[in-house]
């Protein structure tokens, strides 16, 4: 089991790997044909990145969204998997089973629709535009785990904090919340890495002013070539950031991405 | 304090009617115990005393006035869970006074009501403590202080005792009796345990499917019980029940042929009964008394000492398997041993399984004279 895990993450991890050791070649060591596994690093891409983009502008950017769209989607999700957790109707498991079949569909299906919306709204190019649409895209997993985690907290306890004069929001602000944070964290942490990654909507929404980092790393896969040495350094410099996130929440998130498999 | 009023009150899920129109006037500081089976919709109705289930008809009244659309905080009642339901994330103190505090009391008056509920429950020194560093019986003494800070007119307790261990269970029972009488509340108690219900209540209300099968003080259901399932459910062990047919009916009231061939004379109101009904004979393991002389022949199959006492589980000749209650005995399994019934205390149900009234004649509460004769 041990080596089969091993096995499993080094390959999963190998491509990662094998893109921070390209972006520390210079770009004749990354395209030739026999890999160089030794070889004397430079950070050549990375200035050479810096230089032509501007990372921050792009970072503060997919802050901005990944961020932004988790608020929106938590201000959403949590009063939807409250109400579906505690009063339940005939028609609730087909209204969560519905809002994940969406998540089946490929985005591209509502492309069309949604750029023209977005084009009539002004809204192109926009951070506000694009972490609507995370949110939105993010929304049906992160009232799904919520759920799940609602459904941790004993009915009783809010029976009785309404015995004892709770209204529906006190009830959510004083003891659903409180007893459900690790849940509530977990799920925005996971919705913070969706929409950090995210790339469709980012790519065929936005352009330059609320450009997140996926289309930096894509600015860099340029129609006057191939550069894997600064592709490299740009996709390592984009997902650095949350990489570091998800190893200080490890825990929270293995949690997270197991609800419902460990109760 | 408060009085509390159910007039035909009814609950219905979909198709399913859980309560099946109920009527019941609880009095002020009474300790009212609903007792029956699982199921029997004795915390359904709890819960909708309580306002956490409606009403699906009925009119249910606090202190005469009509409670059914008045939200649960607005009733002033108090309600302790069976799983205590404290707030995890809150201290003692804080769990105590969540309620005042959502009722806008200024905190010195809080810490002061928190107090006396506490010196009252012996919580004094736990107040600062999180509900997980506290043992069962404290968390029960929490939520039950919970209730105490609200000052409310009814008490609600959802199976308190429940989830503690037995010697706990009795020490907090007689507690919670104790507190009904220093707090001069009007308390309404669930339980599916009959020595609960009869070691505490003033008054017990017996349900089954629904319906409220009886209503009396605990002796009263236990001497008089109204129907084979009231005789069958309240009681330690149950009650033995024996198959009887009606062999003559007589200025006395009738003569019964139990099977095998022996007679007994029931001082009982026999309007209703003819000659070949079947009836049945109730008599409580209590009741039936081990002697040389008894009038039934039966040998014992088991016995279970408790120390103090004993149960003896025995077959009669006609094949009849009765129970049987003893002080301290040397009985042993296979022994023949005779029986015989107080003939007072027995109890007697027609085909519909309601008790058969009693003939004036029958000393107060049983009654009747038994007469065996050997049919040749």
């Amino acid at each position: 089991m041990t080596v089969l895990g091993w096995t499993v993450a080094l390959v999963i991890a190998f491509p990662v790997f094998w893109m921070v050791l390209t972006s520390f070649k210079s770009e004749s060591e990354a395209i030739s044909r026999v890999p160089h596994l030794f070889f004397s690093p430079t950070v050549d891409s990375y200035r050479a990145v810096q230089k032509q983009a501007k990372y921050l502008h792009f970072a503060w950017n997919s802050v901005v969204v990944a961020v932004g769209s988790t608020v929106l989607a938590l201000l959403i999700a949590i009063p939807s998997a409250y109400t579906m957790a505690f009063s339940p109707t005939k028609r609730t498991r087909g209204t969560l089973l519905w809002m994940l079949s969406t998540k089946m569909m490929p985005p591209v299906g509502a492309l069309v629709p949604v750029y023209l919306i977005f084009r009539d709204l002004g809204l192109l190019d926009t951070l506000p535009g694009l972490l609507t649409v995370d949110a939105l895209a993010n929304l049906p997993i992160v009232i799904w785990m919520l759920y799940t985690f609602f459904q941790e907290v004993p009915r009783e306890v809010l029976e009785a904090a309404r015995m004892d004069g709770a209204g529906p929001l006190r009830e959510l602000y004083d003891l659903l919340l409180p007893l459900s944070m690790p849940g509530i964290v977990s799920t925005s942490l996971l919705a913070v890495i969706l929409a950090w990654n995210e790339a469709f909507w980012s790519l065929t929404l936005t352009a330059s002013k609320a450009a997140p980092l996926t289309a930096f790393i894509a600015s860099f896969s340029s129609p006057e070539g191939l550069f894997y040495a600064k592709l490299s350094a740009a996709s390592t410099m984009a997902i650095a950031p949350i990489v570091i996130l998800g190893w200080l929440s490890q825990r929270q998130l293995v949690r997270g991405l197991t609800f419902g498999a460990v109760k | 304090m408060a009085t509390v009023e159910l007039r035909q009150v009814r609950k219905r899920y979909d198709e399913t009617e859980i309560i099946r129109g109920v009527d019941l006037t609880i009095r002020d500081r009474e300790l009212t115990v609903f007792v029956g089976p699982s199921g029997c919709g004795k915390s359904t109705l709890l819960r909708m005393i309580a306002g956490l289930e409606e009403i699906s008809s009925g009119d249910l009244m606090i202190d005469g006035v009509r409670v059914n659309d008045v939200p649960p905080a607005k009733r002033g009642l108090a309600l302790v869970f069976q799983s205590y339901a404290l707030y995890p994330h809150m201290t003692v103190a804080e769990n105590m006074s969540f309620s005042l505090k959502l009722a806008g009391i200024p905190k010195d008056e809080r810490q002061k009501k928190v107090l006396e509920a506490a010196r009252i429950l012996h919580l004094e020194p736990l107040l600062e403590r999180k509900p997980k560093e506290l043992s069962g019986g404290q968390r029960q003494r929490v939520a039950i202080g919970r209730a105490i800070v609200r000052n409310p007119k009814v008490f609600l307790f959802d199976e308190p005792l429940s989830n503690l261990d037995a010697a706990l269970r009795v020490r907090m029972r007689l507690e919670l009796t104790k507190l009904h009488r220093e707090l001069a509340a009007t308390m309404i108690y669930v339980t599916h345990d009959q020595v609960e219900a009869m070691t505490m209540a003033d008054r017990i209300v017996v349900l089954q499917a629904g319906v409220i099968e009886q209503v009396g003080s605990p002796m009263e259901v236990y001497r008089k019980p109204r129907n084979l399932f009231v005789a069958g459910f309240i009681g330690s062990p149950r009650m033995n029940f024996l198959e009887a047919t009606v062999e003559r009916v007589d200025a006395l009231g009738v003569v019964l042929g139990l099977g095998d061939g022996s007679l007994l004379q029931a001082a009982v109101n026999a309007e209703g009964l003819g000659v070949g009904d079947r009836v049945t004979i109730g008599i409580r393991p209590e009741h039936i008394l081990v002697s040389t002389s008894g009038d039934v022949a039966a040998r014992v199959e088991a016995v279970e000492h408790l120390g103090g006492e004993s149960y003896l589980h025995v077959r009669t000749e006609s094949g009849s398997s009765l129970t049987v209650r003893v002080k301290e005995t040397d009985v042993e399994p296979d022994d023949a041993v005779q029986l015989s019934f107080e003939a007072r205390r027995l109890h007697f149900f027609d085909t519909d399984g309601e008790a058969v009234p009693c003939t004036p004649a029958g000393h107060g509460t049983g009654f009747q004279e038994r007469i065996h004769e050997r049919k040749s």
